[in-house]
């Protein structure tokens, strides 16, 4: 489980989090980025960027 | 433990579909590792010492780059620095599924604004201007008329970035309120959905709904042969519906996000499973 550091909601990463995922806060919807896990830690994920996409 | 790790898989973002093709090659107990492009740098000259790259980054520069400096450094990119180029720009995908004959929307380029308004007198209205890079239908603007050409290429003008002012035109198709989106991995078309929207943009980050698609052999051929057309291995190939049902190639998409449609799938298919094997399989041949 991770803070949202906007919102301070607790947010549960499905399955086994690995750094670098991306989770979405269910409360306000802030994208995080998982960042250390032991302990686990995140932080608001980098706004998108102009040639983001698939 | 140079050499240890035979596969890489190079991403900022570690996405749904990133996450599942990590968790295939834990599971299946091959030795990887996941470099984060965010902090990834490389020396000209030096190897690299994964010979298989999945390319996953999500920025078009940073997967562009990446892409040609692991080549040079000997190592096999997955999809291929080429690939990436060429369907990650707008044009060079539309010349490339032309060059290979395949259906795909009536296309013209202006080199400055002023021609793309020319150029649409010839392409008639309606019409489409869109970014030659770019995803998720971002700045993708329809044109139903000269007036508004007229105003949306003044602001087109307006952009600072000189590759911005390329104006990238198509035909407007009255697709029936839905795309198809095809996984092709590869070359061989594993599932399709359809993307259904009320708003003629029908991407999912714009809100569109997925659903299963049945993957007839018409649309599995077609597919395949885009992704071949642009040397995709690994593939979203965008198709529209005309208004008579002929189906046309839109895009080819080279980093292709899939968890939407591995939860529609269940599982039938394991998409992450495949991209997987087809590593292990490039991993054979570039062995042999």
């Amino acid at each position: 489980m991770v803070t949202c550091p906007e919102c301070e909601n607790a947010v549960v990463p499905a399955g086994t989090p690995v750094i670098g995922e991306i989770v979405e806060c269910g409360e306000c919807a802030s994208e995080l980025e998982i960042l250390t896990l032991d302990p686990i830690r995140a932080a608001l994920a980098p706004e998108i960027e102009e040639d983001w996409g698939e | 433990m140079r050499g240890a790790e035979p596969f890489a898989v190079l991403a900022s973002r570690v996405r749904a579909s990133e996450k599942r093709i990590l968790e295939a090659l834990s599971r299946r107990g091959i030795a990887h590792r996941h470099i984060d492009s965010r902090e990834w740098w490389h020396r000209l000259g030096d190897r690299v010492p994964h010979p298989i790259v999945l390319n996953r980054e999500i920025g078009l520069a940073r997967a562009t780059y990446a892409a040609d400096a692991l080549e040079a450094a000997g190592a096999t990119v997955v999809n291929s620095a080429r690939a990436t180029a060429l369907c990650g720009d707008k044009w060079r995908t539309s010349a490339a599924l032309v060059e290979a004959g395949l259906p795909t929307p009536r296309t013209a380029l202006g080199l400055t604004p002023e021609a793309a308004l020319t150029a649409l007198e010839s392409l008639g209205y309606p019409a489409v201007v869109k970014p030659l890079q770019g995803s998720w239908g971002r700045l993708v603007s329809a044109l139903p008329d000269r007036q508004t050409a007229e105003t949306v290429l003044e602001y087109v003008a307006a952009l600072p970035s000189p590759q911005a002012r390329i104006v990238y035109l198509q035909e407007w198709i009255a697709k029936p309120g839905r795309d198809i989106r095809v996984i092709v991995v590869g070359g061989e078309a594993l599932a399709a959905t359809y993307r259904r929207s009320e708003h003629w943009r029908t991407n999912v980050a714009r809100g569109a709904v997925s659903e299963l698609c049945p993957l007839t052999p018409d649309i599995a051929k077609l597919a395949v042969r885009a992704a071949q057309a642009v040397e995709a291995e690994i593939a979203g190939v965008d198709l529209i519906e005309d208004e008579t049902g002929a189906i046309l190639v839109l895009e080819v998409n080279h980093g292709v996000e899939f968890s939407g449609l591995q939860q529609a799938l269940g599982d039938e298919v394991s998409v992450a499973d495949r991209i997987v094997d087809h590593l292990l399989e490039k991993s054979r041949s570039c062995s042999e």
